[in-house]
């Protein structure tokens, strides 16, 4: 599956998986990775805020959208990033569309399971707004702060 | 009024840029229409049953004459030559052809409008009083914290896919002229005992296919908390709210199901955000503030002279000023309202041409505002008293001037059948029989207040359920009935109507509205308005006058 990753540099594809993918019901039936590197996949229906101890074991956490309308994960996600501080990879699986790919990276994706997207096309919604009003789980600063500087420098 | 910066303008124009390349993507067949149609949603574009519709967002319904100005244009340019005001204070397009709605947006976006969020499963165009900053006993202006609103939730990427439609109004009086109490979300603006201003926090309320009444879910929000606290109601309402049924997705049922749990999810939830970092800054507060300044309004006595000759003089003119004209907080203003109900006209229609007038009026007399209102009409909100003669004159020569606000022609009619795929049955058609059954004016206003609310179908978009007499088309076997509800409110007195029975058909309906009247009228006691004497008798004897001598099958 091509992925579409956010990084520091800019954006990637590439197919990399950050070790086995281990999901939510096997790890409470007890499975556990041995050692190194894990995938943590989650339903989009789970209170992610009291996995807080068990996401710090894993390297990336697969959040799910059944369907495009079904937004669940977006919360999860800027939970993640914003209540549970989780560092590492959060990606988006399934109906993953470029026309929401933006609302993902806000909400705190960084990787994106694009399938047979037009990579161009995702890259093209990612950067379609340089400026965005609300404060999210990206590291944009929102208008007001910018509003705010503008005035300080003038 | 708010002025973009040029950051609002960035985010408006990038909006157009990007459904300019849906939109070629669609018409080069890159798009299927099932891959387009959120695409064209998060812009307010629908496929109606003859041509699309597009609805432009007129946010908390002020305008300035240059924004309705560049409506009428849009009006001729693009469509048929004229408009409709709906019940959200915004106006839609009936006739647009998909080929030029990048080019519309474009047209909005040189005076700083858009159609954001008119439709999908997000946060709708906010919608708030429309006498905001005339009317007396306001604690504050609601626009400013509607427009904050706004901002905040213009593509907010967290809740752009929820269960379901999300709209928030916002009042800061303690009459209820945005119908809070129907809403996801009513604000209400008050200080409490302390003197602190904060808001009254409703949530559930709507109307639909199951009706609700707004609970309070805080009675006391300090108001600088506002945003933190919405949206932990939203990441309540986005992980919680029913997503298996369309029609039990709205908050309203998370709600009903167990208010005292919902408001513990929404505390908790509360307590664990980073407020500080939500919320508005006051330097943003206070920016937004300035722009809601009063107007220069003159010195004045607030007793008008020549409008009491005028009254005298003109029989016609001295009824307009009764039932269209209110009370401005400043001495020798008033605030005018424009009837878009014409007698025997779809309601909230408007050509081109009255807009241009309008808005020629606005400027003239009005500070260059202009009001869209929940119940289809608008508002000059800032007249000088001495002016209202001059500007009746003019409004009556564009055939605005009918003195009808609040009176039974002031209906409330969703499109209906006539526009509407979903409806089953024609709205339009049955408001302006009851119009013309009504159109005596004098007959009209000895009836006085009197609410009347039409949907074509059960989804309520013309508010039925919080009319005085409510009424619903339904399809009786491929013919169109049309139920009646009594005793609805969507003011601060709000309530939903209970069903009265039997359905009538469309031959039978105005006969039913005039027995309705008529038993008000018989038991009447003095300053009482039909809602009055009904709460007052209760159904039953209304009922009976209702179906005295109907021929229902």
């Amino acid at each position: 599956m091509p992925t579409l990753r956010l990084t520091e540099t800019g954006i990637a594809i590439d197919d990399r998986r950050h070790g086995e993918e281990i999901t939510l019901a096997e790890w409470r039936e007890g499975v556990r990775p041995e050692a190194g590197r894990f995938e943590l996949s989650v339903p989009n229906t789970e209170n992610i805020e009291a996995l807080a101890d068990v996401i710090r074991q894993f390297a990336a956490i697969i959040l799910e959208f059944p369907t495009f309308q079904d937004g669940r994960a977006y919360s999860q996600a800027r939970i993640l990033r914003e209540r549970l501080n989780f560092q590492g990879e959060i990606r988006a699986r399934g109906a993953v569309l470029c026309d929401q790919a933006l609302f993902m990276v806000r909400a705190g994706f960084d990787a994106l399971d694009i399938g047979n997207g037009d990579p161009d096309g995702f890259k093209r919604a990612i950067a379609a707004y340089s400026v965005f009003y609300q404060p999210a789980a990206d590291k944009s600063v929102p208008v007001r702060d910018l509003r705010a500087a503008r005035r300080v420098a003038a | 009024m708010y002025r973009y910066d040029q950051f609002d303008e960035t985010i408006v124009r990038e909006r157009v840029a990007e459904f300019r390349g849906q939109v070629e993507r669609r018409l080069a067949g890159d798009l299927s229409e099932e891959e387009f149609k959120p695409l064209r949603l998060m812009n307010g574009l629908y496929l109606q049953l003859h041509a699309y519709m597009l609805r432009v967002a007129i946010p908390y319904g002020t305008l300035s004459s240059t924004q309705l100005r560049r409506l009428a244009h849009i009006a001729r340019k693009y469509d048929k030559g004229y408009g409709h005001f709906t019940t959200r204070q915004n106006i839609q397009f009936n006739w647009p052809a998909l080929v030029d709605v990048p080019d519309i947006l474009s047209d909005l976006a040189d005076v700083e409008m858009h159609a954001i969020q008119t439709s999908g499963n997000c946060i709708r165009n906010v919608t708030s009083d429309p006498y905001a900053g005339a009317a007396a006993g306001e604690v504050d202006d609601p626009r400013i914290w509607s427009e904050v609103i706004r901002q905040w939730s213009s593509l907010h990427p967290e809740f752009s896919f929820l269960p379901r439609k999300f709209k928030i109004a916002v009042t800061a009086s303690e009459e209820d002229r945005a119908a809070i109490k129907v809403h996801d979300i009513g604000l209400k603006l008050y200080r409490n005992e302390t003197g602190e201003r904060g808001f009254e926090v409703l949530v559930g309320g709507g109307l639909g296919r199951t009706p609700y009444i707004a609970e309070t879910v805080r009675k006391f929000l300090p108001e600088k908390r506002l945003l933190s606290y919405l949206e932990a109601i939203l990441r309540v309402y986005n992980r919680h709210g029913r997503r298996d049924n369309k029609y039990k997705a709205r908050i309203k049922i998370l709600v009903a199901a167990d208010i005292v749990d919902f408001r513990r999810q929404v505390e908790e939830e509360w307590s664990k955000s980073d407020r500080d970092r939500l919320d508005a800054p006051l330097h943003e507060l206070l920016r937004i503030r300035r722009c809601f300044a009063p107007p220069g309004f003159e010195a004045l006595s607030d007793e008008s002279s020549s409008l009491i000759d005028a009254r005298r003089q003109s029989r016609a003119f001295d009824r307009w000023v009764a039932t269209n004209i209110q009370p401005h907080k400043q001495a020798g203003y008033a605030i005018v309202n424009v009837s878009l109900k014409p007698i025997g006209k779809p309601p909230g229609d408007i050509s081109a041409d009255q807009m241009d007038a309008v808005a020629e009026l606005g400027e003239r007399y009005s500070f260059d505002e202009v009001r869209a209102t929940h119940e289809q009409n608008l508002v000059l909100p800032h007249v000088k008293k001495d002016d209202l003669y001059s500007l009746w004159q003019a409004l009556d020569a564009a055939g605005l001037a009918t003195a009808n606000i609040g009176l039974v022609s002031d209906i409330i009619a969703c499109p209906g059948l006539d526009y509407c795929d979903l409806a089953n049955a024609r709205s339009i058609p049955i408001a302006q029989q009851i119009a013309e059954r009504f159109a005596d004016p004098e007959e009209a206003a000895g009836i006085g207040e009197l609410k009347i609310k039409i949907s074509g179908c059960i989804n309520a978009c013309g508010h039925h359920h919080a009319g005085h007499i409510g009424i619903l088309g339904v399809d009786k076997k491929g013919e169109e009935f049309y139920q009646i509800t009594l005793g609805g409110s969507g003011a601060q007195d709000a309530s939903i109507g209970a069903i009265a029975g039997r359905a009538f058909s469309s031959n039978e309906l105005v006969g039913a509205v005039d027995r309705l009247i008529g038993h008000y009228k018989n038991n009447r006691e003095k300053g009482e308005r039909f809602l009055d004497v009904y709460r007052r008798l209760g159904p039953e004897t209304f009922k009976e006058a209702l179906y005295a001598d109907a021929t229902t099958d």
